[in-house]
């Protein structure tokens, strides 16, 4: 790279709990040749000093929950060639979408002394509703090695080895043996997208679909299984809204089982 | 392949507490003993130093998306069949590393991995599990299109089979003409003869090699007594099998691949791949490669793949089996019918993982049935 300029890269927050953009400090081992490759200019999260954009690459996290966020993507858009959004809440609306479910207004009154204070959207929802996104890293918190490998197929000019394919196949390959089956455990993994490193089926939990949907997933072939193992219909309903309950596959499973 | 398995060694009788020795004996050969182990409540191939680590005791209970298991009547080693694991994972492993290259001036270095792998010798091994091994021969042991890494792995490989006492209720060897009783392709083969009176098993050389390691083992010989004892554990499991698959699934798939069966099967399948990925036959993979940060390194990795993903079929332009019907068919109708066309055999061996393994349970051989009593006739 000698001579070239390095790529500027922000990150950028919005509603969010900051674990994913903790997950590129994360990167211990690499996070000297993350900052020998590109110029970190803007990352609140590590640093007060900013660099003014335009940036070569953007990620994003967090989703869009108030009007000043809905403002705030748009002049991000602006200003970045890509923009990349990581984390469940950049990519379905994260955990707080399931206030898409009901009455934001009651929650206010209830929860807050001072409702007038509070300035918020009706729903919680994706980047990608709002800007066009160039890729979307998927995960609760995200993978820190799957972020590496987007950062280095950025860098790299190539596209992300970061399959879209279910669970099951992660679980097969590390010979992690099947809780569903084993032991009938209601497990997401076979409508969840593979790249956590299957955390939980290897602790002998069934998967929570921290990674949202898979490609072409087939959620109610799943719940009806999942009614065989004895999960009564409100379970069903539970177990598809979590950190991905506005992703469209899940976000209409659950809303079958109300 | 250029294993040759025959021998003229007459069978002899292996003690339980001799199953030691065995490991031992292939141990100090220099292989890597893996070996039948319970781990994470199912039955599963893993390495194996002592014979107390096999999972006495313990039978297997299979059926379309369950299995469980259950304390056995008898303390014997063998009374499951097949778990979720195949031997596929040592001889074809879920990702190699293929070659790598280092930036050297403007161009690149390439240096293929040395493969150091220690020769595997497998304890267990099942009648169904020789035919698949024998299957997959056929696609990565080719000619034109060999695969050293397998190549070398599977002629390394030291095989003790044991032959089944009991098949789970997924298993539809006999109807697939590939068990359970162990005919050839194993160095050793082992029935187990458990009664009030003994724990022994009848091994039968299949090899040279395995006649050689059996003449190092204390054994005694075998009588007609034995014989017959062991032909009548083949014979119950055969005749306990309860699943067939229906007869000429071959040509009845190439006549039906408009079937409105194929759309409802697709219904319930998830389009996960659990059945490829615990199939033993199953070879498809990808290639995947990566880079460092610093673009200094790159590396070619290969890992398993499944026809059930939409990258699977993907060309330019986008996939071309985007439906999980066209998927199914597809997996189904070259298992069992073009795999004939393509490599002369069945690449089904009717072991019921797909049936087991499947979150929802479905069953090739009952999408098979279905389809066939759509004809009508007999």
């Amino acid at each position: 790279m000698a001579g070239k300029r390095k790529p500027k890269l922000a990150v950028w927050k919005f509603s969010s709990c900051d674990g994913c953009q903790l997950s590129l400090l994360d990167c211990e081992d690499e996070l000297l040749t993350v900052a020998a490759s590109v110029e970190i200019a803007y990352f609140l999260e590590a640093t007060r000093a900013t660099i003014k954009g335009p940036y070569a690459l953007s990620l994003v996290e967090g989703s869009i929950s108030t009007p000043e966020d809905a403002e705030r993507i748009r002049a991000v858009r602006r200003q970045s060639k890509v923009l990349i959004t990581i984390g469940a809440c950049a990519t379905s609306g994260g955990i707080q979408a399931l206030r898409n479910f009901q009455d934001v207004e009651q929650f206010i009154s209830t929860v807050y002394a001072r409702p007038e204070f509070i300035d918020t959207l009706a729903t919680s929802t994706a980047i990608a509703e709002h800007v066009p996104v160039d890729f979307e890293l998927r995960g609760c918190p995200i993978d820190k090695h799957q972020l590496l490998e987007v950062l280095n197929a950025f860098l790299n000019g190539r596209k992300p080895n970061v399959p879209r394919h279910s669970q099951c196949i992660e679980c097969k390959q590390a010979g992690t043996v099947c809780v569903m089956v084993a032991r009938g455990t209601p497990c997401l993994g076979p409508v969840t997208q593979a790249g956590c490193g299957n955390l939980c089926p290897s602790c002998n939990r069934g998967c929570y679909g921290c990674f949202g949907p898979k490609e072409t997933p087939n959620p109610a072939s799943l719940s009806a299984r999942f009614g065989e193992l004895g999960m009564a219909q409100p379970a069903v309903k539970q177990i598809y809204r979590l950190f991905n309950a506005h992703a469209p596959e899940f976000q209409q499973e659950s809303q079958r089982h109300e | 392949m250029a294993t040759h398995y025959s021998s003229s060694a007459p069978p002899v009788r292996l003690g339980r507490h001799s199953l030691q020795a065995l490991i031992d004996a292939l141990r100090g050969d220099g292989y890597t003993v893996i070996g039948p182990r319970l781990e994470d409540a199912a039955i599963v191939y893993a390495p194996l130093e002592s014979a107390d680590s096999l999972p006495e005791g313990w039978v297997d209970q299979q059926e379309g998306g369950h299995y469980r298991l259950l304390r056995g009547e008898r303390p014997a080693l063998f009374d499951y069949v097949v778990g979720p694991h195949s031997w596929k994972r040592y001889l074809y492993p879920p990702r190699q590393r293929l070659w790598q290259a280092h930036k050297q001036g403007k161009g690149w270095r390439v240096k293929e991995p040395l493969d150091n792998t220690a020769p595997y010798a497998f304890i267990g091994v099942r009648s169904c599990e020789i035919h698949a091994m024998r299957i997959q021969d056929r696609v990565f042991d080719n000619g034109a299109f060999a695969d050293p890494a397998y190549i070398k792995r599977r002629q390394q490989a030291f095989i003790v089979a044991v032959n089944c006492a009991h098949p789970a209720a997924t298993c539809f060897c006999t109807s697939m003409n590939s068990g359970p009783r162990a005919k050839e392709g194993f160095d050793l083969c082992m029935t187990e003869l458990l009664d009030e009176q003994r724990h022994e098993f009848l091994v039968e050389a299949g090899s040279d090699k395995g006649a050689a390691l059996l003449t190092r083992l204390p054994h005694r010989p075998c009588d007609e007594n034995d014989l017959r004892q062991a032909e009548a554990v083949a014979t119950a499991a055969s005749q306990a099998m309860q699943r067939e698959m229906a007869p000429d699934v071959a040509a009845l798939l190439k006549r039906h691949p408009e079937h409105p069966r194929w759309q409802e099967v697709a219904q319930r399948c998830l389009s996960c791949a659990n059945c490829t990925q615990v199939c033993p036959t199953c070879f498809c993979s990808t290639v995947e490669d990566v880079t460092d940060l610093s673009g200094q390194t790159a590396q070619r990795w290969r890992q398993w793949d499944s026809c059930f993903t939409l990258d699977f079929s993907y060309i330019h332009g986008g996939s071309i089996r985007r439906e999980t019907r066209s998927r199914y068919r597809q997996w189904m109708t070259h298992k069992l019918s073009t795999w004939h066309d393509q490599f002369d055999t069945s690449g089904c061996v009717g072991c019921g993982r797909c049936i087991t393994w499947c979150p929802v349970g479905i069953d090739i051989t009952e999408e098979a049935k279905a389809i066939r009593d759509s004809e009508g006739g007999t």
